[in-house]
């Protein structure tokens, strides 16, 4: 984290992919065997993105295009958002788009949605479950707070996924020969005739204006009984505790 | 002319008010009451009858715009987008507030985009800046280590998703008055693509663990399956909600909407307790907002104990029947 900006230091540290974006990857490569179609994955980071891509390549996706430059640096989830769909247009054919539900770093889940809405195709977030693709339209399953809701949409359309909807795979030995020599084309402002002064940290409506650090620790206490009488004892000793902080025990055999 | 309201985003479900409508009035009422403007609730749904409506003026909005129709009573992203952007065009508000839930973090950021204006997401504290009287969004990043305070400068509305449950609910006072705006449902802005076709309740209560005010969890500490029978019993005597940490859930022994954790759901009960868990970076990063935490854990160096307010290191098999039992004793 860069304290004077607010932006992630993303150059010279080892990029990997977002770990709940290989949910999304896995989806991807499973729908491309079943439909023989293409997998493409992007990635909008500094140069050493292109490790990430060819991770993803080297577990089955056909193509990654890297987006970078100077210019995208210091980004908010609006610009990412833009940037990104920018760069689907100009892939141009596609039928579906799957992003992670959130990256851990940011940790907004924004970004997926707002691609949606720059794209104007139907979204749905959270979906933990693809239970058909028939005829152009796409029913799915998304995870909510009280129970799971079936959406059924046209395609083109975006997914943020849960990790529940797969389990990733390894990169096979074949994949990881084809990621090694593959050529992984690079995006930038230039080449997508992007608008420069709506790009990083310039572009983007907000700013992190101040970064703490929250204390962690806790100063609580914590007994260590020994033998079955100390055992009871730090029992009553817990409950007592929780009746001070007035945790609600009257509930008890209900 | 630019309006200087603030808007809080209410949500709905067959008709009903959801609690977290009113956390976020709370949130809204402070930021008004700063600023010296009015704070209104937006409620897009169908069925709502006007005693639900009068209830958010009662619980601080000083004014309802209401989206009574049928089209409505689902969220539908595409339909709620269209229209609280032409909402947004309209009456052009100075701060929009929604919750942080599945709706609200799907909705706010296809609205953003559209009108141009900058959002945080789950932010847990907000506030005005002196002089500027713009928004400050504070909001855990990278797992909960560090806080981030963000702010909009120059696009508006600013507009955020507040954490659930990370501020009481507004209460109820029945002197208060405001006025309710009705208004006709444009059928222009009506999407059609996306349709909702079945919805099927989590068997569990599993669900609820973003709500619920106690939540026991299990760990690896469990060994298998069967065990988690513990923590349901706990749960249960507590009138609280079974969480899990990845490894179990990984194993099997769970589903994963219990999954607390950086990759599961972060939680802010007012009790947590995390049971044969060691307390990883990740798993910590759900649990950092808890009022209370208590663990239990065999391993007198584990993690947990170190964000624990109180600790019990002894083996679960041992301390959790017992603890149940006791707790029968105390309470009857
Ligand atoms: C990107 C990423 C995301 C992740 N997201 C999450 C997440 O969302 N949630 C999450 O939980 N983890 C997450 N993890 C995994 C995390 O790193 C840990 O692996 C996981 O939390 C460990 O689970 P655990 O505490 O149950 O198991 P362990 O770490 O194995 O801990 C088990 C504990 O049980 C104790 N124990 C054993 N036997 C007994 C007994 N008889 N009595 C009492 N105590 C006993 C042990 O002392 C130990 O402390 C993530 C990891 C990554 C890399
Ligand atoms: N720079 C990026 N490049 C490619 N995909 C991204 C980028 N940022 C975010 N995403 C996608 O959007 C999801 C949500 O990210 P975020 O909104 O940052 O939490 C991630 O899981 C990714 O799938």
């Amino acid at each position: 984290m860069d304290e004077k900006t607010g932006t992630m230091i993303r150059e010279g540290v080892e990029s990997i992919i977002n770990p709940l974006d290989l949910y999304a990857i896995e989806v991807g490569i499973q729908l491309k065997e079943e439909y023989d179609g293409k997998a493409i994955v992007i990635s909008m980071g500094p140069p050493g993105a292109e490790k990430a891509l060819r991770e993803a390549i080297s577990m089955g996706c056909d193509d990654g295009i890297l987006v970078t430059g100077k210019e995208f640096k210091g980004s908010d989830t609006w610009v990412t958002s833009f940037v990104l769909s920018k760069s689907i247009q100009n892939i141009g054919n596609y039928d579906l788009i799957l992003t992670g539900e959130r990256a851990t770093d940011g940790d907004t889940g924004q970004v997926g949605p707002g691609i949606g809405s720059f794209l104007d195709i139907p979204l749905a977030t959270y979906v933990s479950k693809i239970v058909e693709i028939k005829d152009k339209n796409i029913i799915v399953e998304r995870l909510v707070e009280d129970g799971y809701e079936t959406l059924k949409m046209p395609l083109p359309a975006l997914l943020t996924v849960v990790k529940e909807i797969s389990y990733p795979r390894l990169p096979t030995l074949r994949g990881k020969q084809k990621a090694r020599k593959i050529e992984i084309p690079v995006w930038s402002a230039d080449n997508m005739k992007l608008d420069k002064s709506k790009l990083g940290l310039k572009g983007s409506p907000t700013r992190v204006v101040k970064i703490g650090h929250p204390k962690v620790t806790r100063s609580g206490t914590i007994v260590k009984p020994n033998g079955e009488e100390s055992l009871l004892k730090a029992i009553d000793q817990l409950i007592k505790f929780m009746q001070k902080k007035r945790i609600n025990l009257r509930r008890f055999n209900r | 002319m630019s309006s200087r309201d603030v808007w809080t985003i209410a949500e709905q479900s067959q008709g009903k008010i959801k609690e977290v409508s009113y956390e976020i009035l709370t949130r809204g009422r402070k930021l008004a009451d700063k600023l010296g403007v009015e704070l209104a609730s937006i409620l897009l749904g169908y069925n709502i009858s006007d005693d639900k409506l009068n209830e958010l003026i009662h619980r601080g909005a000083d004014k309802v715009y209401i989206v009574n129709d049928s089209v409505l009573e689902n969220f539908i992203v595409e339909n709620y987008s269209n229209v609280l952007v032409d909402l947004v065009r309209k009456y052009k508000p100075n701060i929009i507030i929604a919750g942080a839930t599945t709706s609200g973090r799907t909705l706010m950021p296809h609205v953003a985009v559209r009108v141009n204006a900058g959002l945080t997401a789950d932010c847990t504290g907000l506030d005005i800046e002196k002089g500027t009287n713009n928004l400050l969004q504070t909001r855990p990043a990278i797992g909960g280590n560090i806080l981030a305070t963000i702010k909009t400068p120059n696009n508006r509305p600013q507009m955020a998703t507040v954490r659930v449950k990370s501020t009481k609910p507004a209460p109820i006072d029945r002197s208060r008055t405001g006025k309710i705006i009705k208004i006709e449902l444009k059928t222009e802005l009506i999407d059609g693509k996306v349709e909702r076709i079945g919805f099927r309740k989590t068997e569990d209560e599993a669900a609820s663990i973003q709500d619920a005010d106690i939540i026991v969890s299990g760990g690896r500490g469990l060994r298998k399956k069967e065990n988690f029978v513990l923590i349901r019993q706990l749960a249960k005597n507590l009138g609280g909600v079974v969480g899990a940490s990845r490894d179990a859930v990984d194993r099997g022994w769970i589903s994963y909407p219990h999954q607390v954790g950086l990759s599961g759901k972060t939680v802010s009960p007012k009790l947590y307790i995390a049971i044969g868990i060691s307390g990883s970076i990740q798993h910590l990063a759900g649990i950092k907002t808890s009022d209370i935490i208590i663990a239990i854990n065999n391993d007198p160096d584990a993690q947990i104990f170190k964000i624990s307010d109180f600790g019990i290191v002894g083996d679960l098999f041992e301390v959790v029947p017992l603890l149940n039992e006791r707790l029968a004793k105390v309470v009857k």
